[in-house]
């Protein structure tokens, strides 16, 4: 099937590789890892195939260096995420998950940028149960993580709910269809036999192989005119095309991705170019052939160049695109047109199709718990028992309470206001269409604060705002802990990526649609440049820019910033 | 004391040269000579005793034969044992000197002056060496002792009901199977030294009379026979530091070893030993003199209106101190006893007093006194008349704290480290701290000094032969000797393999010294461990509840004369790990119940089964 002017890059197989390769389909030790009883962690190697489950270990870095000089191991505990295609989910489903967050987890749910639940804090000896819990409420964790396609996105639009339907019902088709088959993870976490004799290695993983893919693979689908998904961010995107009210097909985009790595030029936020459009029943076969060329060319040498926009640019985008339609046996259509307005959300009730209502409200950081004086667990929890609908994850960290009946819906707005959770309005437009990952104090990889402090940042902020009346401007602003990018801080118009303790990079200039990536505009500054900055561009935007035009647009227009026209001029 | 033709077997020409010798010596010298002459003796056992000819029959008539039996938990009982040996032996006596259960009871029939030094545990409950003894004294088994002269010494702590109870039936047992008490018992309290040492001083005196005066009875000088004298101790250079002179150890090292949210606080304490000449062993305990909490003496002084300054006496030497300092650091003001209620009640005002110290109100004054303190009784029935001397006079001097030593000398030759729970908790709308523990929690620095003296415990040590298996049982704080061990199996290279089990409240936060016993299980010094952490699950698991899980193989390991050691909690855990133990070797060994016990108690016997709990 290889096709010979295609390869893929040399050099020796990466670490991962070796592990994955000896892991008898993503079991390794984990069996025996999770009994051990003297640590709370589990091994570099099975903490590697433990993604593939939808975890992995972190520690509370809070604690490191105090709990070292007490004799204890770090504060190791897993990170769980849910597999929850197009981030819908039944109230039922809302009450475990809060349920389990609370009973095994920090106390806290995170909505995260890719429409799912994740759970922090879970130590090794609850992680069983937990997972039981969420399988028996008909969600799971497989593949949340690791070197496989991960949870499909899509736009919850609460607008046209039979598109969303629609739309929704392919996503999770995707995510479902393109599964790891093994059943390492039946076994290890819900006791399912294990299979006495090992079957043939195609039969047992006919699309991935037992290597799977070199990195981790995205896929969303949004519905214009929004673009919440931030559908070039993904290695493939589909833009549902609708005609005369009813879906028609999907646009192709391949080859987006945010991540980098500080310092090293080779590695770059890049988009996803459109490549062609198929009609909704093509989309399983699209997504696979994808998929397989990624497999077989992608690098499994050199991890931060492993990604598929690398593969990608590469081969060529036409090369990829020829090699796909080979693999296809068919051609892809012309793309067709469509267009986004924005990235965002917007907040507040609406009506959708039928008589059926969708609140979308603002959750700052993503982050679901009870604060002092503001009980947005309790609030939700409370919402989540008489909810006849159901929660949509929004791709901005954000939720929707959707399909409430004209009937629930003065119950429902009466919780809203008991909870405090429909005062979107006294937030900032900068505030709404903020984003932020975790970061500190769990996320192993992060260098500086992301979630803890772009709240205190925008307080901040916001004077600049009043001073210049843009308190009501939706202007994107996304901190993201470390280059790896999970905030897609290269699309938002304000950006920072931590560098270190107090410290971060400044981006500018990225579209208000998710159509431009920014450029990095100030290195390794604190809060204090961070505010002098922000305060002479906002003082020039407000005066000087056109109408409607968006912060994004004006940095560059003003000169401030040169447009990424390419991932590979961002560094530029 | 001088000798003389009277007062000893010598010659007047003999007692003169010896006066002249014996003050020149030191002690390095005295115990070797006194092991070259017991083993000169020894060596000529058949031979006719080399007593001095001069020696007059009539001056002599009692036997020289002293058997001191103790019983020991803390090692206290012990110390002062070896040291009442060490002092007759001096005055020529001959001496068995042994552990109760280290004694053949077929041979009590056969002593002739019996000295007992048993202290008292718990609910006036003998020590773990004093058990089978106490056990076979109140049998059928025992044997008539109209021949034995005894004196027992009892050590105690008032602050229990039962107090020095163990030795209160020791002398009573003794005399009921027809001994003679030739002198009388003594208790002693936490204080010990100053009533042994009068102890002491009566039984040489008594015994030297019933030697040379009077010249009652004509019993020939018998040569040492059965028992050979306690063999001298390595004359190694002892340490200047001891109990009565107390070593100021500064502090090294304090930290907290419960991670953050934890229910409690476990404090990790090294100390420096540098220049003490202090020596100790894994399995030794540490004896800390600590100081009372000043908000607590402030409060107290508060309520009494007694004047801080005011010169007091502290002890019986007359040595007077300011009035708040001696408070902090001399006399006890935390427990509240029945006696001290007593004591204080002349100088108490409130007619409630008189209610509650009414004949007939036994158990409402020990259900008052149980928990509470100086400053609840001056609350609930002060003020108090008089001086703050009338009323200060009656307290105890601040008992020594011991902890179990949690490091080895071989690792950290200058070093001791402690491992020390914070005790905190409310009572009687007040909260209360450990004296000791919450001083070193909260009032101790790096940089300060502290007093403390080495108090060894030969009933709590790695077996001799660094290849026998070692099981080790010690949740919480009963973790503290096993990190000892094994530092010194470390250290000392030692193959015998090794079972831990630990078990506290939480894994994240209360696993104490987890990185060191992942460390030794990674590297093999550690065979295997087993943990239990109670409040993490639905249903609480405890050490015990481990011990069964690997019952078969618990079994394997003491059938192969692996040694077995508890250390922690007296009254819960360790009762209910003895009783996990017999129940194990019950199903495993296919014994009953019954001889489940015997196999234990023979393992105590043979020193495979040893606890050091409180």
């Amino acid at each position: 099937m290889a096709n010979t002017k295609l390869s893929a890059p040399g050099g020796n197989p990466s670490d991962v590789e070796r592990i994955k390769r000896e892991s008898n389909f993503l079991r390794g030790t984990l069996a025996a890892s999770m009994l051990e009883p003297l640590s709370a962690g589990i091994s570099d190697d099975d903490n590697r195939l433990m993604k593939f489950h939808g975890s992995y270990l972190q520690d509370d870095r809070d604690l490191r260096n105090e709990g070292q000089e007490q004799k204890l191991e770090p504060a190791n505990q897993f990170m769980l995420r849910v597999r929850m295609p197009g981030g819908v989910a039944q109230p039922g489903q809302w009450l475990v998950m809060d349920e389990l967050a609370r009973k095994y987890g920090n106390g806290t749910l995170k909505l995260t940028t890719r429409q799912t639940f994740q759970m922090h804090g879970i130590l090794k000896w609850n992680m069983k149960k937990t997972i039981q819990s969420i399988h028996q409420s008909l969600l799971d964790t497989i593949a949340a993580c690791g070197g496989v396609n991960r949870d499909v996105m899509c736009n919850p639009n609460p607008y046209q709910s039979d598109i969303h339907a629609e739309v929704y019902e392919w996503s999770k088709r995707l995510s479902n269809d393109l599964l790891p088959r093994t059943r390492a993870y039946h076994e290890l976490w819900l006791d399912e036999e294990m299979v006495a004799s090992t079957p043939e290695q195609d039969v047992y993983e006919p699309m991935y192989g037992p290597l799977y893919l070199p990195r981790k693979f995205k896929i969303g689908i949004a519905v214009p005119p929004s673009n919440d998904i931030d559908v070039f961010s993904q290695d493939l995107g589909f833009i549902a095309i609708v005609e005369n009210g009813k879906l028609a097909g999907f646009n192709i985009a391949i080859g987006g991705g945010m991540g980098m790595s500080h310092g090293d030029k080779e590695t770059y936020p890049q988009l996803a170019k459109v490549i062609g459009y198929c009609k909704p029943e093509q989309i399983y076969d699209v997504a696979e052939k994808i998929i397989t060329i990624q497999r077989d060319y992608g690098n499994r040498s050199q991890r931060k160049n492993a990604r598929f926009k690398y593969t990608v640019d590469r081969l060529g985008l036409e090369n990829v695109k020829a090699e796909l339609e080979s693999r296809l046996g068919w051609t892809l259509e012309a793309a067709k047109p469509y267009h986004f307005n924005d990235n965002g959300d917007r907040y507040g009730w609406v009506q959708g199709v039928g008589d059926k209502w969708h609140f979308t409200m603002f959750v700052q950081g993503g982050r679901i718990a009870d604060y002092d004086g503001f009980e947005l667990m309790t609030g939700l929890r409370e919402i989540a028992k008489v909810h006849t609908g159901d929660f949509r994850l929004t791709a901005n960290q954000n939720l929707i309470i959707a399909d409430v009946t004209p009937q629930k819906k003065e119950e429902i707005t009466e919780l809203l206001g008991r909870y405090g959770l429909i005062d979107v309005q006294q937030y900032s437009g900068l505030r709404r269409s903020s984003m932020a990952c975790v970061a500190l104090p769990t996320c192993g990889l992060a260098m500086a604060e992301a979630e803890r402090y772009l709240p205190v940042l925008i307080d901040k902020i916001e004077g600049i705002l009043d001073e210049n009346g843009l308190r009501n401007e939706e202007i994107t602003i996304r901190m993201t802990g470390c280059p790896n990018g999970c905030a897609r801080h290269a699309l938002s118009e304000i950006g920072f990526i931590g560098k270190a303790p107090g410290k971060y990079n400044m981006y500018l200039g990225a579209a208000f649609d998710g159509s431009r990536l920014s450029k990095m505009y100030r290195e390794n500054i604190g809060e204090e440049e961070i505010l002098r900055e922000l305060g002479i561009l906002l003082t020039r935007y407000a005066k000087e820019r056109n109408s409607g035009e968006h912060f994004g647009d004006f940095v560059i227009r003003a000169g401030v910033i040169a447009a990424t026209t390419d991932g590979t001029n961002f560094h530029d | 004391m001088q000798l003389q033709a009277t007062n000893s077997p010598f010659s007047q020409e003999q007692a003169d040269l010896l006066n002249q010798l014996l003050p020149a010596l030191n002690d390095a010298q005295k115990i070797w000579l006194s092991g070259y002459l017991a083993a000169a003796a020894s060596a000529q056992a058949s031979a006719p005793a080399a007593v001095p000819s001069a020696t007059s029959p009539a001056a002599a008539p009692a036997s020289k034969e002293v058997t001191i039996l103790y019983g020991s938990q803390s090692g206290n009982g012990h110390g002062i044992s070896k040291k009442a040996a060490k002092m007759l032996e001096e005055k020529g006596f001959h001496v068995t000197l042994s552990s109760m259960s280290d004694f053949k009871t077929n041979q009590l029939k056969k002593v002739e002056q019996l000295l007992v030094v048993v202290s008292t545990h718990g609910e006036g409950e003998p020590p773990d060496n004093a058990i089978s003894f106490h056990e076979f004294l109140h049998s059928k088994r025992a044997p008539r002792l109209e021949g034995v002269k005894y004196s027992v010494l009892s050590l105690g702590d008032s602050s229990y009901e039962q107090y020095c109870q163990t030795g209160k039936e020791f002398d009573a047992r003794l005399e009921a199977l027809g001994a003679t008490r030739f002198h009388d018992r003594v208790d002693c309290d936490v204080d010990f030294e100053e009533p042994t040492k009068a102890w002491l001083e009566g039984v040489l005196a008594r015994l030297t009379e019933a030697q040379g005066g009077g010249g009652s009875a004509a019993a020939p000088v018998t040569a040492p026979a059965v028992a050979g004298p306690v063999a001298p101790s390595a004359p190694a250079v002892e340490s200047a530091y001891s109990r009565t002179n107390p070593f100021e150890a500064e502090v090294l090292a304090n930290i907290n070893l419960n991670g953050r949210g934890s229910n409690k606080e476990t404090r990790h304490l090294e100390l420096s030993l540098e220049g003490s000449g202090l020596v100790y062993k894994p399995g030794d305990a540490l004896g800390i003199y600590p100081h009372n909490d000043p908000e607590l003496v402030d409060l107290l002084l508060a309520e009494t209106k007694w004047d801080p300054q005011a010169e007091v006496v502290i002890n019986k030497q007359g040595d007077k101190r300011p009035l708040r300092e001696a408070l902090i650091e001399y006399l006890e003001v935390t427990v509240l006893t029945k006696a001290l209620l007593e004591k204080l009640a002349p100088l108490a005002t409130n007619p409630d007093l008189a209610q509650l110290t009414a004949a007939g109100n036994e158990a409402a004054v020990k259900a008052y006194v149980k928990g509470r303190d100086l400053l609840d009784f001056v609350r609930d029935y002060g003020p108090l008349q008089g001086t703050a001397q009338d009323a200060v006079s009656h307290l105890r001097k601040i008992p020594v704290r011991l902890y179990s030593i949690a490091s080895s000398q071989t690792a950290n030759p200058d070093e001791v480290h402690l491992t020390i729970g914070a005790v905190r908790y409310d009572a009687f709308g007040r909260a209360r701290k450990g004296v000791c523990s919450t001083q070193t929690a909260e009032r101790l620095e790096v940089g300060d000094k502290i007093a403390v003296y080495v108090q060894p415990n030969n009933h709590f040590k790695l077996p001799e032969d660094p290849n026998t298996p070692i099981i080790m049982v010690g949740p919480g704080t009963g973790i503290a000797p096993f990190r000892s061990f094994m530092q010194e199996r470390e250290e000392t290279g030692a193959q015998g393999p090794s079972w831990l089990f630990f078990g506290d409240q939480h894994f994240t936060t209360d696993f104490l010294y987890q990185t060191e016993w992942q460390r030794w299980i990674k590297d093999g010094v550690l065979t295997r461990m087993d943990v239990a952490f109670s409040r993490d699950t639905d249903e609480k698991v405890y050490v015990q509840h481990r011990m069964r899980q690997h019952s078969k193989e618990l079994y394997e390991w003491l059938d192969k004369g692996a040694v077995f050691y508890v250390c922690g909690d007296m009254k819960n855990m360790a009762k209910d790990v003895h009783q996990t133990l017999a129940e194990i070797i019950s199903a495993e060994g296919g014994k009953s119940l019954e001889e489940a016990e015997a196999y234990l108690a023979e393992m105590k016997k043979s020193h495979r089964y040893q606890r050091d709990v409180y």
